[in-house]
């Protein structure tokens, strides 16, 4: 190479340079890149796999970067799904897939492989789902990809990328009591909309971060999907190498962004001013703050609820549930109100369990179910009437995103969600 | 590598319910969802389209679900390559991966009007409107993505680079 002073890279760029062996690669440019780890579901691993066999390959290219999780519609809900399941676990067992997770063992897969350590710093991951952008909280880039993909993915280890222009969150001061990473989230999807960072690189940095818990940056990068990014991805800190102490079953490699690197956009983002959020039916940057609900509230009437959904791969994590339990200890869910609270992982559940969270949940009359995807996508354990109303931690309120059409899903943060279960309607968890 | 056809144009957030209706998704079958592409939208669409033609979107085309339906069918149906303003992430994969060529041009994507004869270079990413004379210039397709359209879609193409096809 030449003397020539050296192009500056986002994040992302790097990562992706470094992946497909360049010393520069550019928003725009098409790449191909070794994958570190490639994910599939119950629901898009069957035909993924049936994609695999077309090749005639005999084996995955590393039965140690493969990772099988049947989450969506287990256990099985009916006999299509155990049909899909089955698919699923014979390939892992005539693979010798590694990261297979039954049931007793799995998680919502995007809560389970960061906890096993699967996904470390400066990792290429894809996974044919398209909330596999939660692994950026580590400092990895990942994305998600449609099943042609992820069998491309499994048997050559390789995936086509078009590398992301980015945008550059800088985030100040620190987050105020009652507010975590959801409602940071849900303001910025609410403030860009839902395509305000397509197919680009959500890049959050700035002295906010520090301040940020892990569960809270894994909730503010599930969702970058939702702004129709391709990743989003924070910096690696002190926080994020205790995390994946004792865990990450690979060596790290810690990227950072270069000082002089090219954004699309650079937003600041005062965390200190940022006030509960919710977003309002059918889209997820429909949103409002708690103090413009409670306006609402006095000129038409509280927002009354018939269920509250407390879980998922956004906000299922152990922080989440404490969360939950600070606003249900000793209180009782209003009558009339059905709160289904879902750890995301077997691990997350059993912590849960010893800390006393789950003995708060069941005398506060919530049901916790067994680990799953089940009510997030509407697939069972939760699904809504015609006509119903519910608050979710989850990540999208489409139009029957949890049932029935002309039902309707606020999206809103574990505290939120558990202080509005006592109230009966959507309720400011400053007052609770 | 290039293509030519006739255009049609269709407007923003085209989504993959538009491209495929769900009720139509019993099969993968190119030849049989071709007969119902865009058809909410424009049912004669499916009866004029002819092998080799060209689409042409406006911003946001294939948001909505990620199903790999929609450019099975825009391709099942003769389309040689889709032109929009912007496209949507996962369709943009998909549509690849399925062997669709399609190019991002907002010039293009405004300038052509339905019916204009067109043809594109995916060699140079030279857009050519033979009916208006006028020529719009897109990022050319770089050589493996070429490769992938070239092989018919990403798993054929793997098989092709292994010399088995
Ligand atoms: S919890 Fe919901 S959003 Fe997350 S992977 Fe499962 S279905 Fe998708």
């Amino acid at each position: 190479m030449s003397t020539q002073a050296k192009q500056p890279m986002t994040m992302t760029q790097k990562i992706l340079a470094a992946h497909a062996g360049k010393d520069f690669v550019a928003p725009g440019e098409f790449i191909q890149a070794k994958l570190d780890l490639v994910l599939g579901n119950d629901i898009t691993a069957p035909p993924a796999i049936k994609e695999f066999t077309k090749l005639g390959q005999p084996a995955v290219f590393d039965n140690k970067r493969i990772a099988l999780v049947p989450d969506h519609f287990t256990p099985n809900k009916d006999i299509q799904s155990a049909e899909q399941c089955r698919q699923m676990r014979v390939f892992a067992h005539d693979q010798s897939i590694e990261n297979y997770f039954e049931i007793g063992e799995m998680g919502i897969e995007h809560a389970l492989l960061p906890e096993k350590g699967l996904v470390v710093p400066g990792d290429v991951v894809i996974g044919a789902d398209s909330h596999t952008c939660t692994y950026g909280a580590l400092g990895a880039f990942s994305t998600g990809i449609g099943s042609t993909d992820m069998a491309a993915g499994m048997a050559t280890g390789l995936c086509w990328f078009r590398v992301p222009e980015a945008i550059q969150f800088v985030l100040k001061g620190k987050l105020s009591e009652h507010v975590s990473g959801k409602d940071v989230i849900l303001h910025i999807i609410g403030k860009i909309g839902v395509d305000g960072a397509r197919y680009q690189s959500m890049e959050f940095v700035g002295e906010g971060v520090a301040s940020l818990t892990m569960d809270d940056r894994f909730t503010i990068a599930n969702m970058a999907i939702e702004a129709g990014a391709k990743n989003g991805i924070f910096p690696v800190d002190e926080r994020t190498k205790a995390y994946l102490e004792n865990r990450g079953k690979r060596p790290s490699v810690i990227f950072e962004a270069d000082q002089d690197a090219v954004y699309a956009q650079v937003i600041e983002i005062d965390l200190a001013a940022i006030r509960p959020t919710v977003s309002f039916p059918h889209s997820p940057d429909n949103t409002r703050t708690i103090d413009e609900i409670e306006r609402m509230e006095q000129e038409k009437g509280a927002i009354t609820i018939d269920q509250v959904v407390i879980g998922s791969c956004t906000n299922g994590r152990l922080d989440d549930l404490r969360i939950a339990a600070r606003y249900l200890k000793g209180k009782k869910v209003a009558k009339g109100v059905r709160v289904i609270i879902f750890p995301a992982t077997q691990k997350i559940y059993l912590d849960a369990l010893r800390e006393g969270l789950i003995e708060i949940f069941i005398e506060a009359g919530a049901i916790v179910s067994t680990p799953t995807c089940g009510p997030c996508l509407g697939g069972h354990m939760g699904i809504l009437a015609k006509g119903e109303r519910a608050v979710a931690t989850t990540n999208r309120n489409f139009v029957g995103r949890m049932g029935h059409t002309e039902s309707e899903i606020y999206l809103a943060s574990p505290a939120v969600a558990a202080a509005s279960a006592v109230a009966g309607k959507i309720a400011n968890p400053e007052r609770a | 590598m290039s293509t030519s056809g006739r255009a049609f144009k269709f407007g923003d957030n085209i989504d993959t319910d538009v491209i495929i209706p769900a009720r139509y998704l019993s099969t993968a079958d190119p030849e049989i969802l071709a007969k119902y592409c865009m058809i909410d939208i424009d049912d004669t669409f499916a009866g004029k389209v002819q092998k080799g033609d060209i689409m042409i979107g406006g911003r946001n085309f294939g948001c909505g679900s990620s199903r790999e339906h929609a450019p099975i069918a825009i391709k099942g149906a003769g389309v040689s390559c889709v032109i929009a303003e912007t496209f949507a992430r996962i369709f943009y994969r998909n549509a690849f991966n399925i062997g669709l060529p399609i190019i991002e041009c907002a010039e293009a994507a405004r300038k052509i009007a339905d019916g204009d004869e067109i043809r594109v270079d995916f060699e140079s990413g030279k857009i050519e409107n033979i009916t208006k004379g006028e020529t719009y210039q897109a990022q050319p397709l770089p050589p493996f993505m070429r490769d992938i359209i070239d092989g018919g879609g990403l798993i054929a193409s793997i098989k092709k680079s292994r010399g088995e096809a």
